[in-house]
């Protein structure tokens, strides 16, 4: 079976790409590849026009991808601490990982991104949906991505949770990251996208400019994968 | 935990009469305890992984053969140490921590590399290595082991009551320095602390269960005609009316030194750090870059290593290597690291908890065999122990909402 068959998606810095797409279309699938959890079978992955080498999730984090996963990859029993430094612990200066340092900035980044949070003595598995999905966030913003990659990052989250993910990708934006957004939320999409893909049973229907289409034809897209702008052309 | 460990030792206590805590008792459990407790340190990581080893018992014979062999045979017969040779004990002993952790690493490539469950490449390796043993030593018991080794296996080499008292005051002061550093740190931070009180109860409580558990060591005096030969080796008479305590069994500094070595990695180290992430969830570990089949060898051999400690101890308790040396050990390590907390789904286990957990069932089994009950039926009592303490576990953090 082809989860991902011959898709070809552009990433430009400052620029939110959306990937659109209905349940089981491939879309995470691909990003896996690009954040070194699958290997592609074909395929090459250009970062500045060189061939970036990406085997393993710890070759992305060299190339600075960062990603939230679907997931979200968090260990249940260890602390939302343990989690954001999963991999990247800091450690004083006998090598021994340093809690209180670690602790210290992660009340830093979650007052940003979620300041009704508390929890931070707590496993994560005692937090809620969203909480864990906060600390999921918290994880990719920390370490200077260049290349972020976010598949649902605010399914769990609430109304208010979700305008300020919204905000943090405007300002992320801005700071020059490129950044992949998945979600099924058209509306969502077309507020925070430059450009949006369409994937359609592994292949890839059409990538199109927001400006240039309607959020109907991004429906079309996904429902028939048809290109209608293409069509009509 | 530690209530559990008091109520049992002060249940026997009154069952026999005052025996079970008297200084020689609380000596004798402490030093047959060392082996499995140590032991069940690295089990701990283990089951934390996800994994399991039965295969520790037949490493312990496996090693400790290597370790016999060395030493009658092949140091000796065949390369022509004198006996009582300094290098004898040394060497003997890398044999065994070596074999150990080999065949920790092959079971930890196994089960991580090639993807065979651990329970699986461990049962085997439960039937291999002992027979492996076997062969080597034609069945044959070995001994007498060399002297200096002798000293590693509790009563035949101990600190004595003046080394003792410094090892505890050492180890008070350093868990008090602990303490006030924690507490320092998280202040620097602006973190809570604990109310003032509650940390010097806390204080208190550790540093007088170090020198209890120290001064009662001491009172264990070593009996006259003992001293008398020691005296006479050194060519002295023994004054009238003179008494000797033993002090801190080496295999016991052996333990705690173990026991602290491998809290630091549980706690304090990138290694451990990983090692409770990928019990909590592999897949999130694979994704946070952490190369988990490399993890599941180190792991392994940590564990392997660890038998082959247990192994030197051992034999030197029981001042030969018997090929039933460790048989059914890995159900008491196993038991002590589960009876301790450690969660068979991964994830969940700390170091003391083991190690209380292996004297909780030395307790247990040593009591009742003061007590006169048989030995069936002080197995039978052991598995119940064992089940039902995890039982009330799953009871207790149901009731604190805990996973
Ligand atoms: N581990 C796996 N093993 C086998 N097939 C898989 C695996 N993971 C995904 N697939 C299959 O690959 C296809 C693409 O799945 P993918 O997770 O990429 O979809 P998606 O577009 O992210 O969907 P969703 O919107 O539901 O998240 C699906 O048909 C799925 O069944
Ligand atoms: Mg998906």
């Amino acid at each position: 079976m082809r989860a991902v068959d011959g898709v070809s998606i552009d990433l430009h810095p400052g620029e939110v790409v959306g990937l659109l797409g209905h349940n089981g279309a491939g879309k995470s699938t691909l990003i896996k590849i690009l954040s070194g959890a699958y290997q592609a079978d074909s395929g090459d992955i250009l970062i500045n026009g060189q061939k970036a080498d990406i085997r393993s999730p710890a070759d992305a984090r060299r190339y600075n991808i960062e990603t939230i996963y679907q997931t979200l990859a968090l260990a249940d029993n260890l602390d939302a601490a343990s989690n954001l430094f999963l991999g990247r612990e800091l450690v004083n200066r006998f090598g021994l990982v340093d809690d209180d340092a670690m602790e210290a900035e992660t009340r830093k980044i979650m007052a940003r991104l979620n300041p009704n949070f508390r929890k931070l003595k707590e496993p994560v598995s005692a937090l809620s949906g969203g909480q864990r999905q906060s600390v999921a966030i918290a994880r990719a913003v920390y370490f200077n991505a260049r290349i972020l990659i976010m598949d649902e990052p605010t399914a769990a989250l609430g109304v208010h949770e979700t305008a300020m993910v919204a905000d943090l990708i405007k300002e992320l934006k801005a700071q020059g990251l490129g950044i992949f957004l998945i979600s099924h939320d058209t509306r969502e999409m077309m507020d925070l996208c430059d450009r949006v893909s369409v994937m359609k049973n592994g292949k890839l229907v059409g990538s199109e400019r927001v400006e240039d289409v309607t959020e109907d034809d991004i429906l079309s897209m996904i429902i028939l994968g048809k290109n209608p702008r293409r069509e009509a052309a | 935990m530690i209530g559990a460990l008091i109520l049992i030792s002060l249940a026997f206590n009154i069952a026999t009469g005052g025996l079970f805590l008297s200084p020689r008792n609380v000596f004798n459990i402490t030093i047959q305890t060392v082996s499995v407790a140590i032991m069940a340190t690295g089990m701990v990581f283990v089951i934390v992984t996800r994994h399991i080893d039965l295969s520790v018992g037949s490493i312990l014979a496996f090693a400790s053969a290597v370790a016999g062999v060395l030493q009658v045979r092949w140091l000796t017969q065949d390369l022509g140490l004198e006996l009582g040779n300094p290098l004898i004990a040394p060497i003997a002993i890398l044999g065994a921590l070596l074999v150990g952790t080999l065949i920790g690493a092959l079971n930890g490539w196994l089960a991580g590399y090639q993807n065979i469950p651990s329970f699986i490449v461990t049962l085997g390796g439960l039937l291999v290595w002992r027979n492996v043993a076997w062969y080597l030593t034609s069945g044959q018991t070995l001994g007498p082991l060399d002297r200096t080794l002798l000293i590693f296996g509790g009563a035949e080499g101990t600190l004595g009551p003046t080394w003792s008292w410094i090892v505890a005051v050492v180890a008070a002061a350093a868990a008090v320095l602990a303490i006030w550093n924690g507490r320092r740190n998280k202040a620097r931070h602006g973190f809570p602390v604990k109310p003032a009180w509650a940390e010097v109860v806390l204080t208190v409580v550790i540093v007088g269960a170090i020198l209890g558990f120290i001064a009662v060591l001491n009172a264990y005096l070593v009996p006259e005609n003992k001293l008398k030969r020691i005296f006479e080796a050194r060519g002295e008479t023994m004054p009238e009316g003179y008494t000797a305590g033993y002090g801190l069994p080496i295999s016991v500094l052996i333990l705690i030194v173990v026991a602290i070595v491998m809290t630091v990695i549980a706690r304090k180290t990138r290694f451990g750090r990983y090692i409770f992430a990928t019990g909590g969830n592999p897949d999130a570990a694979l994704l946070s870059g952490i190369d988990t089949r490399w993890l599941t060898v180190k792991v392994f051999a940590l564990m392997g290593f660890m038998a082959g400690l247990s192994a030197v101890v051992a034999q030197a308790r029981l001042q030969n290597h018997t090929n039933d040396i460790g048989f059914q050990d890995e159900l008491r390590v196993i038991a002590a690291a589960v009876i301790g907390g450690t969660a068979l789904a991964g994830g969940v286990g700390t170091i003391y908890g083991a190690i209380l957990g292996a004297f909780i069932v030395q307790a247990i089994q040593s009591g009742m065999g003061m007590v006169g009950v048989d030995t069936p039926l002080q197995n039978i009592v052991v598995g119940l122990v064992l089940v039902v303490a995890v039982w009330i576990d799953g009871i207790y953090r149901k009731r604190l909402g805990v996973r």
